[in-house]
């Protein structure tokens, strides 16, 4: 494992910062994981609330069926032992949020074992090399409700919308040694999430959030005491959430304090953590297996769907798209990095390879450079007057195959996209009427060589006497006189056969 | 083993269960009493004994991830979930102020 | 005309289908059973005579228009308060579910009313079910119809399912609904003279009853012969998709495949249940049951069930673990009592609504289940009772390799006066000595009336059998109970 040379600078020396994350994901369902209902966002409060997840007296767990595949298909995403038999056990603790008086978790038995994802290297946030974090396990868990603390001067108000709702906890080892690392893992394992679809990994709506372990040390010592900031819920506060208790605990030893094993609180509005005071004497869970729940115990056909349904994983697609595809390293990681991304260059790919009756790798950069880089200028360019919704694939691979023919230039290209992205308008039509085609008739291009030839009789034969450079001149000449509309790639050619021949 | 005083009152109020001083007192040999009697479990050899899981041989059966496909279990049912509520105001149930 | 109330769920059915009598007239007369005997016995929490009206009048309008009528048509019945009523007060005879009205039906009682039963009212219990003498009911406790021999002195109808025994004993309703954790059908039953069993954990669905202990927790009918404990329990049970650990099995027909003819069977006596401290009259009535079934042709065969000892202490591990964590919903946020002193903060409003809502007897069930589970504790206990509990089950398994049903007592003595052991909790455990085992191996098991002892007071014997063996189980309690020749009942006094 490569070290990283992230280091709290104190008083007393330089410390290590030790971090370890738990991430709790929303699984994509479309009911709870223990009742039948929805888990929607944004409803009305209470309104998704069944008699189970209020904990009703009698009211029994019965699991869904989609929850527990989607925890296996990113168990086998992160390349982790999947255990065919697990089990839920009660995390039992009283909170206004909590209806049962205790969580249905698993301890014991989760139903993911130890995996793991890889960070790429980053030379300029201090990630020297590709990094691997180790994963320690992923169990499957009901999240709780919410409380509201603001709509009432001596009450907060209960919503169990949230209650029930499956979460899959991902637990990490302690493998990472600065922000960057935290971010990129955080970043990481939402991609894989997302490509995976269990998780649709939005931070805002509260789909995905990490509780942070954070402890210092002198680098190469034993690990120190570690504090755990809970429901952080950006990569952004989790990166302010480790610089901060970093410092605060760095800063505590070298006062001649002791940091305290404790839950912490993350405060965007400031960036500081503070120790959390609800949470105090919740440290004795009682755990011990649901009375209500028989263990899981999964076939071999489940396994094999969940394992035949995984499409392919960022780290995989990235290398097809350097190795199979002739992309470059920097471009492949920008097309995988996120779901929309990818789908959108494949489409765009395959319809473009289709209409130039090329193989896929003979278009993949074109169409590369145009989704990276060519049409977000245009549709940037074009700020609210672009309607994203006429970018369509086939719009966009009619004008990549004209470019590719030779029938517009790449400027022309751009014009064609930008009106478009405004009307909607086919983009032949679009070159046809509005004259955006360069000129590949050779008749009209030779015609104005030859006047070039002939009026530059000097340059010529400098050219003809090894100024190789001066053929720059003679296109820029054939260029003008053709008012910029002549195919380039003509224009050398003939340019060359005149000149050379 | 025995317990003291404190450590019942620790576990009342891991339980959430307030209890006076006198309750606290009756309790305790209440407590060393049942706890003395259960400890006969400790003779009885249980290595390589697995604990039990399922009483009755049955499988977990798993749901299919259809919303209120029984409406008994399913959600949209505001009133009867708050039809019992101490303090149920606007669609919330209300609990003294929490500060986190 | 003959007292209705005399008859039991058989009578009742046949004679509605075949027109002898109305359910309405079977509905009144037990609806003023009910009501002269409540205060006497404090069987019910709340009556509730216009429930047993109208599904009485649905029956007799059904059969009217010439429908099929169902398993239990025309039958009122009592209906223990642990199961989840629609509209009608639940309260697991707890202060903290005081005027909880639910939203919702259980699955066992919504079986019944299907099956054409009406509801005569809600039956008193040992709170949350947690007890063997039904003295620990928030509701007050409830008075066994029986009376010892030339005493006036209140008697024990045994607990949880209390209310059940005593109104089946007193002809207050011809069948109750029980669940028993931990021999809480059984144990009453015998104490009143009634038939009760305990089908296989998984039977009964327990969706909508209050949990006590989740791994243990089964409903069952306390009724007054084994005919209709056939009858009734094929009414309550059936698979249930909306309890993870029902059995998704179809329900024997028990009533028609009952037959007490033994010839083949065999029955094994355990010898450790032969304990001490157990009354001569006890034993002196398993002899009896030993020559019942000898008698109705089975082999009596010799097994050991080598941990039985230890089931008890298991038990009061397992079942106050369980119950500490089933307990934890009673806050006072959703439903039920709120105690909110002035300024108290949620964790203190928690706390003071659980000590003003649970009796003394749930109190010292959750801070010992508490206790087993807290940090440090939790594989010394909970772990080794649950292996102590896989090796009575194997105890078990063991056994029926040699046996078809077992044969023991329901319980160490008859019943006792109200008073006698609330001061000591071990001694009340006890009560539940031989009943418990069956119960953390999840088998069937019934107990039958023997007999009377000496005072005068019924005594029971407890069949057990093999995992989905209920026929088997039934078929012996019929082949004892044809000829314990049981007709004793408690005197009217009330």
């Amino acid at each position: 494992m490569t070290t990283s040379n992230y280091r709290i600078h104190g008083a007393t020396g330089e410390w290590e910062v030790v971090i370890g994350l738990e991430v709790h994901a929303q699984v994509t369902s479309n009911a709870k994981l223990f009742s039948g209902a929805a888990t929607a966002f944004g409803a009305e409060p209470n309104s998704q609330v069944s008699l189970v997840d209020a904990a009703m007296p009698g009211m029994l767990p019965v699991p869904n069926r989609e929850c527990i595949r989607q925890a296996v298909r990113t168990g086998m995403a992160i390349d982790a032992e999947i255990n065919a038999w697990s089990r839920f056990d009660r995390k039992n603790y009283f909170y206004a949020d909590l209806p049962q008086g205790y969580q249905i978790s698993q301890l014991y038995h989760p139903i993911v074992g130890e995996g793991s994802l890889t960070i790429e290297a980053d030379e300029k946030a201090g990630i020297p090399a590709d990094k691997v974090i180790g994963i320690e396990r992923i169990h499957v868990e009901q999240d709780a409700g919410k409380l509201m603390h603001d709509q009432h001067p001596s009450m907060s108000y209960v919503d169990l919308n949230r209650s029930g709702v499956a979460l899959m906890e991902i637990v990490s080892r302690p493998d990472m040694r600065s922000p960057a690392e935290a971010g990129a893992y955080v970043r990481k394992l939402r991609a894989i999430l997302r490509y995976v679809g269990s998780c649709d990994g939005n931070m805002e709506e509260g789909s995905m959030r990490a509780d942070v372990n954070v402890s210092v040390r002198r680098p190469g010592e034993a690990f120190g005491t570690r504090t755990e900031t809970k429901n952080v819920n950006s990569v952004r506060f989790v990166m302010q959430t480790i610089e901060h208790e970093a410092r605060r605990q760095v800063d505590l030893i070298e006062d001649g304090g002791v940091v305290v094993q404790e839950t912490r609180l993350f405060d965007p509005n400031t960036g500081t953590t503070r120790s959390m005071r609800s949470k105090e004497d919740a440290h004795d869970y009682r755990y011990f297996p649901d009375p209500d729940l028989l263990p899981l115990e999964l076939d071999a056909d489940f396994l094999a769907e969940c394992r035949a349904s995984l499409p392919e994983l960022p780290d995989a697609k990235r290398r097809r798209y350097v190795e199979a595809l002739g992309l470059t390293e920097y471009n492949a990681r920008e097309l995988t990095a996120e779901v929309e991304t990818y789908a959108r260059f494949e489409q765009l790919l395959a319809e473009t390879a289709a209409k130039l009756g090329k193989s896929e790798k003979d278009a993949a950069t074109q169409v590369a450079n145009w989704s990276l880089s060519v049409a977000p200028g245009v549709i940037n360019a074009l700020g609210a007057e672009a309607n994203p919704a006429n970018a369509t694939a086939a719009a966009q691979a009619e004008i990549l195959a004209m470019q590719a023919a030779g029938e517009i230039s790449g400027g022309q290209a751009k014009e064609i996209f930008e009106i478009v992205l405004r009307t909607g308008r086919e983009p032949a039509e679009i070159a046809e009427a509005e004259g955006l085609k360069q000129v590949s008739d050779t008749g009209a291009i030779e015609a104005a060589i030859d006047q070039i030839i002939a009026g530059n009789a000097d340059k010529v034969a400098e050219y003809r006497g090894g100024k190789d450079k001066l053929f720059g001149f003679f296109v820029g000449q054939t260029m003008k006189a053709m008012q910029g509309k002549a195919n380039p790639a003509v224009v050398n050619q003939l340019l060359k056969e005149k000149l050379d021949g | 083993m025995s317990v003291d005083r404190e450590t019942v009152a620790k576990i009342a109020s891991l339980a959430r269960i307030q209890m006076d001083d006198a309750s606290l007192d009756r309790l305790v040999p209440e407590f060393n009493n049942i706890l003395a009697w259960v400890e006969q479990l400790g003779e009885v050899d249980t290595s390589g004994v697995e604990p039990m899981t399922a009483v009755i041989e049955n499988h977990q059966r798993l749901r299919d991830d259809v919303v209120d496909a029984d409406p008994l279990t399913g959600g949209g049912v505001r009133d009867k979930v708050l039809a019992n509520a101490p303090a149920a105001e606007h669609g919330f149930f209300g609990v003294p102020k929490v500060i986190e | 005309m003959t007292d209705l109330t005399e008859l039991g769920v058989k009578a009742i059915r046949d004679g509605v289908a075949s027109g002898d009598f109305t359910a309405r007239e079977v509905a009144e007369s037990f609806n003023a059973n009910v009501a002269a005997a409540q205060d006497a016995l404090n069987a019910f929490i709340v009556a509730t005579p216009e429930k047993a009206l109208e599904a009485a009048d649905a029956v007799d309008a059904a059969r009217a228009r010439g429908d099929t009528l169902g398993k239990l048509a025309g039958v009122p019945i009592g209906m223990k308060d642990l199961f989840a009523t629609k509209g009608v007060q639940t309260t697991a005879a707890s202060h903290i579910l005081e005027g909880f009205v639910p939203e919702y039906e259980s699955t066992v009682s919504a079986n019944l009313w299907r099956a054409g039963a009406g509801m005569l009212g809600k039956l008193n219990l040992d709170q949350f079910a947690m007890g063997s003498s039904n003295e620990t009911s928030y509701f007050g406790n409830v008075i066994s119809p029986w009376r010892k021999e030339g005493s006036n002195a209140g008697l024990a109808p045994g607990g949880s399912s209390g209310g059940s025994s005593a109104a089946v004993a007193a002809r207050l309703c011809p069948a109750a609904t029980g669940t028993d954790t931990g021999g809480s059908i059984r144990q009453p039953a015998a104490f009143t003279g009634i038939s009760g069993i305990k089908p296989t954990y998984g039977r009964c669905s327990r969706w909508g009853i209050v949990a006590f202990a989740s791994s243990l927790d089964q409903a069952g009918p306390m009724v007054r012969d084994v005919t209709d404990c056939a009858i009734m329990l094929e009414a309550m049970a059936g698979f249930d998709p909306k309890d993870s650990t029902s059995l998704d099995l179809p329900v024997p027909e028990w009533e028609a495949g009952l037959d007490p003819d033994l010839r083949g069977k065999k029955v094994g006596i355990p010898r450790e249940y032969r304990m001490d401290g157990t009354d001569a009259a006890i034993l002196k009535s398993w002899d009896d049951g030993i020559a019942w079934l000898r008698d109705a042709g089975a082999e009596i065969v010799d097994v050991s069930l080598p941990h039985t000892k230890y089931a008890l202490p298991a038990y009061y591990i397992v079942a106050p673990a369980e119950a500490s964590s089933n307990l934890a919903r009673y806050d006072g946020v959703r439903y039920g009592l709120r105690e909110l002193p002035q300024g108290a903060n949620l964790q203190e409003m928690y706390a003071a609504t659980r000590a003003a809502g649970f009796g003394d007897e749930v109190k010292r069930r959750i801070m010992i289940g508490t206790y087993v589970l807290s940090a440090g504790f939790y594989d010394a206990y909970y772990n080794q009772a649950q292996r102590v509990r896989t090796l009575i089950s194997n105890d078990f398994k063991a056994a029926f390799e040699q046996c078809d049903v077992i044969l023991a007592p329901t319980t160490p003595t008859a019943s006792f006066p109200l008073g006698d052991k609330v001061d000591d909790p071990l001694a009340m455990y006890l009560n539940d000595v031989f009943a418990v085992p069956a119960s953390l191996a999840g088998l069937p098991a019934m107990s039958v009336p023997a007999g009377l002892n000496a005072d005068g007071l019924p005594l029971g014997l407890q069949i057990i059998g093999r995992a989905f063996d209920e026929q088997g189980v039934l078929n012996a309690g019929l082949a004892i109970e044809s000829r314990a020749g049981f007709d004793a009942r408690p005197k009217r006094w009330w």
